[in-house]
């Protein structure tokens, strides 16, 4: 019977406490090191033919008979009034279905409480009309004839020039700080831990603007019958869609379904019904026919979120023996025209360390852009790269070895909530990476080209983050009478391999082989809810439920054979499932074979719902992680290259270690552009994007691939979920800047506190070094 | 009323596509990708960026690995046009698909046609490719998911099976 229970859950570095429904049937933990058929075994995609084969379908690929194209005119200055819209010419184009704009509004102007094509617009690639037509061509031959009249209006493209003293109003009713006295943690007196310390380093840092480059742009697809839309949409969250788009149209949810079978990346920027969402769905209610709006890769950077660029200070201070006594940690963060509250950049310096005087401070300010959305580990990212640079500045001042001072200062228990780790193994990751990359042996000196202007060097930076997930998750799961399985899950498969878990999960608590389970997820209509694919928490928070639901169709299979045993009277509890038959445990020669039971069902199929249990009560579930990189810095033309990562992760149990490493391959390699040549480059005198494609935002490509060595601690986390694993989309890009930043320092002793490091920055500090006496020792 | 100068108006054309001919009435200035995609339904090709820089549109013309986002379809009649589509004999994955199943050499999937194009173009050219050949026959396709490690290692995988099949 459902319960309503509370119970806290973390989400990207904050934590909330949630009264949700549980209803859990008990689920006995996979104790460490059990045997276990599938899960933990290296397992190839169930979807892998359709992936190769370009048979997966993605939003882009939707085509439907009659189907129209639609298209938005956007804004070309960061600021303007809207004065007037001469949309004639473009109405008049033939094979033009409508044009909509402020003067000639869709239905439905607003979403989530905004307008979407306001009088003022308030960055470049804002909406200005929207227009559906026959084709693609036509719709952007009908946006060409479309007449805007614009009122410039000064504008503020930075963090800097948005906060300056007399900077121009973002938005003319609205002041542009969104959070000027900030989002404030504090423990212990920041006085007290600065007068305890022997060794003080202070450290200012900038990160860049990063933008998700999803492949796939976002985009929507939309088709009516009768008084039911369904909806494709390329999203991490089908039931979160499902919801914006009822509430934007005031439509019951049961009239919506959401369809987001293959999704080609989201990174954090996919979510709920957007502005082009919604237009095509009125635009397919208007005209009844289907229609499909996708973003150009142009618009993708212009209105698709990005990581919010931050400027950041980090005091630390530490007794002579490395001891802290003091993080302080200051940022500030510019999140758009529209931002909200910034991203929790101060949760490392939080959590990552027993100190007992930390205060951390984000300030947030408004700009002249889109807002920024959630990328990979938000927050987490720009604030690891502050404080583990500032921990390494720490390590030198004090002539201690960088990986010695953070065991000196390791936290058994969880900083900011005062209790125990369900599990923390980042002493383990520490120690297992240490020895694979031989962080006690000289720097190798196999130099690339020589020795000649190469130097190399070696850094690390460690990690925490979220990822245990919680309620609600549910799963249903039906058995077919020749015994093969659907399993059908709210959620989402981002890239991450969450169908194959999901199938390994229920054919290992079925007893069933792979083949025999279809997952079936991606759409709101067949499955109970599911989370977001995001904060990590896909995995953590639905594998419990697949298990909770699977035990429930084998309570049901073993009632069966009860009777097909003659053992009526029995109690299920008096049956183990074992290799594919049920047993009789107080006399084992009394067993039937699973697909026996199966067989006789008839047309009956067995029916059983899971639910995702809560968190354990008193104890934080969290994920850590080591990184070590090796670099090779050329010291007359800045160049940099990362050489060798080496990755480890506690995320309890690994589920696939196949996808797992990709996870963390992919995390890197995305570190690896964050640090080295990722960067927004927005001109000041127009306030426009310069790096609105993939030739001028530079993403990495297979040649900047390092060597990657990718290591688990693997240990069951039995305390924190009945299948013992936690989440890894995000925690393998958060320390990889830092190790990199790290590296170069150890190699050229110039630390490089702005990202991305580009051949130019390095060599100005080069030189700056030079001119200051070239050493190692200077800080 | 004036209306903007629109080109010219669709012309006939024939398409050679996975061995196959295809007659199509279509506007010079569509690209080869736009009309795989939208007359052909042919969707394995996608579009990332449509100004070569991604690699997510790429099919092999004349034997030649080839950007269809920057192609224009008029220029491709009496052309061989291979798309991911024409790859799999039945229901047997050519040994690219194989190998990148095998080693996960990908993760959301949206580049993985246009990687599997460019895999076998490079094989076809270069049936033992060292490491540094690989990175520089895939530097073409961008896999924002960063599967990078497991798709050079499904190249060389891939490299393997087919001297295997060859021998």
């Amino acid at each position: 019977m459902p319960k309503i229970r509370k119970t806290k859950v973390e989400f990207e570095g904050r934590i909330e406490e949630r009264e949700v429904i549980v209803e859990e049937e008990h689920v006995e933990t996979w104790p460490r090191g059990a045997t276990l058929r599938l899960v933990g075994k290296p397992t190839p995609r169930v979807d892998g033919v359709a992936r190769v084969s370009g048979r997966a379908l993605y939003t882009h690929d939707v085509q439907l008979p009659r189907m129209l194209i639609g298209r938005f005119l956007r804004s070309p200055h960061p600021h303007a009034r809207i004065k007037a819209v001469d949309s004639a010419k473009a109405e008049a184009l033939p094979g033009v279905a409508l044009v909509w704009h402020r003067y000639h509004p869709a239905p439905i102007a607003t979403l989530e409480g905004r307008e979407i094509f306001p009088e003022e617009v308030a960055y470049e690639g804002a909406e200005v009309a929207f227009v559906a037509a026959r084709d693609d061509r036509t719709a952007e031959d009908a946006l060409a004839l479309i007449n805007v009249t614009y009122e410039l209006l000064p504008f503020a493209f930075d963090l800097e020039s948005a906060t300056a003293e007399d900077a121009p109003k973002v938005l003319l009713d609205e002041g542009n700080w969104v959070s000027r006295e900030g989002d404030v943690y504090q423990r212990g007196d920041v006085g007290t831990g600065l007068g305890d310390a022997d060794e003080v380093v202070e450290l200012t840092f900038t990160t860049p603007i990063a933008s998700h480059c999803c492949l796939e742009t976002h985009g929507s697809a939309a088709s009516w019958e009768g008084d039911q839309v369904t909806v494709w949409h390329s999203t991490q969250s089908v039931f979160g869609t499902r919801s914006s788009v009822a509430d934007a149209l005031g439509i019951p949810m049961d009239k919506v379904r959401v369809i987001s079978d293959y999704i080609g990346g989201g990174f954090g920027s996919k979510w709920g019904a957007e502005p082009y969402t919604l237009m095509a769905i009125l635009a397919a209610r208007e005209t009844r026919r289907p229609v499909k709006a996708v973003l150009g890769r142009e618009e993708e950077h212009l209105a698709a979120g990005y990581r919010p660029g931050s400027w950041q200070r980090v005091r630390l201070g530490a007794r002579e023996d490395g001891t802290l006594t003091l993080i302080e940690h200051d940022a500030k963060v510019a999140t758009g025209a529209f931002g909200g509250g910034g991203p929790v950049i101060g949760g490392p310096s939080k959590d990552l360390y027993a100190c007992p005087n930390v205060r951390t401070v984000v300030r947030t300010s408004r700009t002249n852009a889109d807002h920024a959305r959630a990328f990979r580990a938000p927050g987490y990212v720009e604030g690891t790269f502050a404080l583990e640079g500032a921990m390494d500045a720490l390590a030198h001042k004090l002539g201690m070895d960088p990986l010695t001072l953070r065991m000196k200062n390791y936290a058994e228990m969880s900083p900011s909530r005062g209790g125990p780790y369900t599990f923390k193994g980042l002493r383990q990751a520490y120690e297992m990476g240490a020895e694979r990359f031989g962080w006690s042996r000289a720097v190798p000196t196999d130099l690339p080209n020589g020795q000649g202007p190469w130097r190399r060097g070696r850094g690390i930076a460690s990690q925490i983050w979220g990822g245990g997930g919680g309620p609600p998750a549910n799963a249903i799961v039906r058995l077919l009478p020749d015994g093969t399985a659907e399993l059908s899950v709210g959620v989402q498969d981002i890239g991450t391999g969450t169908k194959t878990v999901l199938t390994q999960v229920a054919a290992e608590e079925l007893g069933l082989p792979l083949e025999a389970v279809r997952c079936i997820i991606g759409d709101t209509l067949p499955a109970p809810y599911g989370p977001g694919s995001g904060g990590s928490v896909t995995l953590a928070s639905t594998t419990p439920a697949v298990r909770s639901a699977c035990r429930e169709v084998l309570r049901q299979v073993i009632a069966l054979a009860a009777v097909m045993l003659g053992l009526e009277d029995a109690s299920v509890d008096d049956f183990d499932v074992e290799r594919g038959d049920i047993v009789y445990r107080k006399d084992p020669d009394r067993r039937l074979a699973f697909a026996r039971v199966t067989a006789k069902m008839g047309d009956y199929t067995i029916v059983a719902k899971g639910a995702r249990g809560p968190n354990p009560d008193d104890k934080a579930v969290n994920t850590f992680g080591a990184h070590f990189a090796e670099v090779a810095v050329n010291v007359e033309t800045g160049q940099l290259r990362v050489e060798r990562i080496v990755a480890v992760h506690d995320i309890g149990r690994v589920v696939n270690p196949l996808t797992a490493t990709s996870q963390v391959y992919g995390g890197v390699m995305m570190g690896v552009g964050y640090a080295t040549t990722e960067e927004r480059i927005i001109d000041p005198a127009t306030g426009l994007q310069l790096t609105a494609n993939l030739e001028d935002y530079k993403v990495p490509l297979v040649t900047d691939t390092p060597a990657i060595e990718v290591l688990f601690v693997d240990v069951a986390d039995t305390e924190a979920n009945s299948v013992g694993s936690k989440g890894l989309g995000e925690p393998p890009i958060i320390p990889v800047a830092a190790a990199i930043a790290n590296a170069v320092f150890d190699a050229v002793g110039v630390r490089v506190t702005d990202l991305p490091i580009t051949p130019d920055r390095l060599l100005a500090l080069l030189s700056r070094a030079s001119n200051a006496g070239f050493s190692k020792e200077v800080e | 009323m004036t209306m903007p100068f629109r080109g010219p108006a669709a012309v006939p054309l024939v398409l050679h596509v996975n061995g196959e001919d295809f007659h199509v009435f279509v506007e010079p200035r569509r690209t080869l990708l736009s009309v795989l995609r939208e007359e052909l339904g042919l969707t394995g090709a996608k579009l990332g960026c449509g100004h070569g820089q991604c690699g997510a549109c790429t099919v092999i013309l004349d034997g030649e690995t080839a950007y269809a986002c920057l192609t224009l379809a008029i220029d491709c009649e009496d052309r061989e046009i291979r798309t991911i589509e024409g790859l799999m004999r039945g229901d047997s994955l050519h040994p690219v698909q194989e190998a990148l199943i095998a080693h996960d050499g990908y993760q959301c999937g949206f580049c993985t046609p246009g990687q599997v194009m460019s895999a076998v173009s490079l094989l076809e050219h270069n049936p033992r490719p060292t490491d540094d050949e690989i990175r520089e026959g895939m530097a073409g396709n961008v896999c924002r998911c960063g599967a990078y490690p497991n798709i050079i290692a499904s190249v060389a995988a891939a490299a393997e099976l087919m001297a295997a099949e060859g021998d």
